[in-house]
């Protein structure tokens, strides 16, 4: 590691270890300020490509897009009628910095800042998480991991430099997992996002550290719209990590991200978020991954907070031997709703599925699970294994699950097992009896619930996630 | 020295009674047996005592060291040094017997205080050999999947490993075999004989236990009361003469 060239910026404890966060001598350079205004219309679009200067192909990709937005109809025939109470005029769909909503730290309610201090968030993060700064100057670290992973010939960037300096990867790929179309929501991301990730992976390279978003975090990157494309070119590896357990105090409350990854022949993705976002927050995320021959793309998703969250990961298996798994963790406690699942679409022989699902409602909670797997008649040897586990924590609590699963032909297998299960009164007398109070005991019960699938993330990652589990229970016992 | 007071304590569960003027004083290191058969209200008082919520205290009065408990969360209970052995212990799924004591032991400990790890490890590793329990247990999830006889010695873990001052043990040896039996007596005698040795009510139907826990008290349940109180060799006259003898005599000091 280089020492720092310049001292300019106060040091700043580091959530990754290992990683120069004192070299403060870059920032982004703030020149434009710029505000969509609020509603979406044609010329908001137009606004939004002319601010980031993008080629025409991009502003008509974007238009298209808007108007596929328009013309489709909420999804409120299968999804809940909630969707129905965001008021599309209202929003402002494009924000940079220097329009950013300015609040101070005064303001912040004392809830949030008693979690910043209990989550062992550094200061100077506490304040662009609570909106109070625009950005959090981690660039220094971020150039850092950006000069390592350069030398593999990496491409770690935000969407909008991939698309000015990179147009001949990311136009091949762009919009070819998830096309416009394929939901309300993914159309409105296309038409209006900004932010988000842009990687590419050579041949062969296995990407040591994972890439986290988080060493970039400026205003667009924790925007509404994000757009992240990543692809892994052949025999390549990499880990790619998004948000932070930190609650994201935000004024917007619609958040629509599009995330796409490619991974071609023999390549490996895991893709790791982990999501607790503010209660007012309608979060609608459409992820999904094409799996080639003998590539493996993982998928590892934890949702915490939010008012509504719908989001299935999916994995096309387009190659022979291609395999796809999606595991996550859902928590839903009072006012909100968990909607997540998986899809797994298998395209070609002897692939392979893992969907492992765990839920927990709190109080008025409500969890749902929707899981679609298909394999289609024509092909032989494929494999798929689903697994959903519900755990309620209050007799008011709500759980669903609605798996879909079409297995045609007689040369393939599947397994489903689902199953609810309750923190019993005894459970918890039984652990309040050895001394522990009734909100230690049902974080207990819940850590020992998710306790499996936690270990399978990174070691902060699940630390912090056992906090936030603490903490979440806490407020839920009266 | 510690003692748990218990004042014709009435307790019930809806709209029924069930126990109706239990009065007993336990002092610190001493065993008292009570017996008496079904449904007369001993588990019951065991778990009303430790702050079970579906049970209703309507009358009396439970005194720790001077303390009334009746007021306290049942973890409040338990951290001033009252523990129950479960009859029927509940599995926790995912969380191992190690962490799950130690954020009991955690929970006794002052705020800001840590615990010390290696000391935590040491203790648990020698009341487990003491036990007989395998050390592959730590990191087994807490009673999921266990016999019978592996829950009743991993209560006595548990009791051994937070020293309380007043222990209730309900049918401790319930769904033992001989060996097992043993096993669980030697580990309560052991903490008999301990410098913190606990006071100790032990509920149980059969003379058997008493065998290898000698009690100090006898006392037979009947309705939800004390009936007959006396030494061990209580227990071996009612072994011989069965319950009827004693109901047939409360019968008659009643009419």
């Amino acid at each position: 590691m280089k020492p720092p060239t310049e001292l300019e910026a106060a040091p700043v404890e580091n959530p990754v270890v290992g990683i120069d966060q004192t070299k403060g001598d870059f920032q982004y350079k703030v020149d434009y300020a710029f505000d969509a205004g609020t509603g979406l219309n044609e010329d908001t679009v137009r606004y939004i490509s002319s601010v980031k200067k993008e080629e025409p192909w991009i502003l008509d990709f974007r238009l298209k897009a808007l108007k596929t937005f328009l013309d489709k109809p909420m999804p409120t025939h299968w999804a809940t009628k909630d969707l129905e109470s965001i008021n599309f005029d209202k929003i402002r769909y494009y924000l940079s910095q220097g329009q950013k909503p300015k609040r101070t730290w005064d303001e912040v309610p004392d809830d949030i800042k008693k979690t910043f201090e209990r989550l062992g968030i550094p200061e100077q993060e506490r304040k662009f998480l609570a909106g109070v700064e625009a950005q959090f100057d981690s660039e220094a670290a971020y150039s850092n991991i950006k000069e390592i992973v350069a030398k593999q010939g990496v491409i770690f960037v935000n969407s909008t430099e991939g698309l000015r300096e990179h147009p001949e990867i990311f136009r091949k790929f762009f919009g070819k997992v998830i096309p416009t179309g394929d939901n309300k929501f993914s159309a409105l991301n296309s038409a209006v996002f900004s932010g988000g990730s842009f990687i590419y992976v050579p041949p062969g390279v296995k990407v040591a550290q994972p890439l986290q978003a988080y060493f970039r975090i400026n205003a667009e990157n924790f925007g509404q719209f994000e757009r992240t494309l990543i692809i892994a070119d052949e025999g390549s590896e990499v880990v790619y990590m998004e948000g932070c357990t930190a609650p994201k105090f935000s004024t917007s409350t619609l958040h629509s991200a599009v995330v796409e990854l490619v991974a071609l022949k023999g390549a490996k993705i895991q893709y790791i978020t982990v999501q607790n976002w503010a209660n007012n927050v309608f979060n609608l995320v459409t992820k999904r991954a094409i799996a080639h021959e003998e590539a493996e793309v993982k998928w590892i998703d934890c949702n915490i907070g939010s008012r509504l969250t719908m989001k299935y990961p999916g994995v096309v298996l387009k190659g022979r031997k291609a395999r796809g798994e999606v595991i996550s963790i859902a928590l839903a406690n009072d006012g909100q709703h968990q909607d997540t699942g998986a899809k797994m679409i298998h395209a070609a022989d002897d692939t392979t599925s893992v969907v492992v699902s765990k839920s927990i409602s709190v109080g008025q909670g409500r969890s749902t699970y929707r899981g679609q797997v298909h394999i289609p008649k024509h092909l032989k040897g494929c494999k798929n294994n689903t697994e959903c586990d519900a755990l309620l924590i209050n007799t008011n609590s709500r759980t669903d699950t609605y798996p879909a699963i079409s297995v045609r032909g007689d040369k393939n297998a599947t397994q489903h097992e689902a199953s609810v299960s309750k923190v019993s009164e005894d459970m918890i007398f039984y652990m309040q009896q050895r001394g522990l109070t009734e909100a230690q005991a049902m974080s207990l019960a819940v850590n020992g619930f998710i306790n499996d699938l936690a270990r399978q993330f990174p070691m902060e990652y699940s630390v912090e996630l056992k906090r936030l589990i603490d903490l979440e229970m806490e407020g839920s016992v009266g | 020295m510690s003692k748990l007071e218990i004042k014709d304590l009435h307790i019930s569960i809806g709209d029924k009674s069930i126990v109706k003027g239990f009065t007993l004083t336990i002092k610190q290191g001493e065993v008292h047996a009570i017996m008496g058969p079904n449904g007369t209200g001993k588990s019951t008082l065991a778990k009303a005592i430790a702050g079970h919520p579906d049970y209703t205290i309507t009358g009396g009065e439970v005194i720790l060291d001077g303390q009334s408990v009746l007021e306290m969360e049942p973890d409040e209970r338990a951290r001033a040094g009252l523990f129950l052995a479960f009859q029927y212990p509940s599995e926790i799924p995912g969380v191992s017997i190690a962490n799950f004591l130690r954020a009991a032991v955690q929970a006794r400990m002052a705020e800001g205080e840590e615990l010390d790890a290696t000391g935590y490890y040491k203790r648990l590793y020698s009341k487990m050999d003491m036990l007989k329990i395998d050390r592959k247990f730590t990191s087994r999830s807490v009673n999921e999947g266990f016999s019978g006889g592996e829950k009743k010695r991993c209560e006595i873990l548990q009791m051994a490993m937070l020293e309380p001052k007043i222990a209730l043990m309900d049918e401790t040896d319930s769904g033992l075999d001989i060996d097992a039996l043993r096993i669980v007596a030697d580990g309560v005698n052991a903490q008999r004989q301990s410098a913190a040795a606990p006071g100790i009510l032990l509920i149980t139907h059969y003379q058997r236990l008493l065998d290898y826990i000698v009690p100090d008290f006898v006392h037979v349940m009947w309705d939800g009361r004390i009936v007959k109180s006396g030494d061990k060799s209580l227990a071996l006259e009612l072994e011989a003469k069965g319950y009827d003898w004693v109901k047939a005599e409360f019968a008659a000091t009643k009419a």
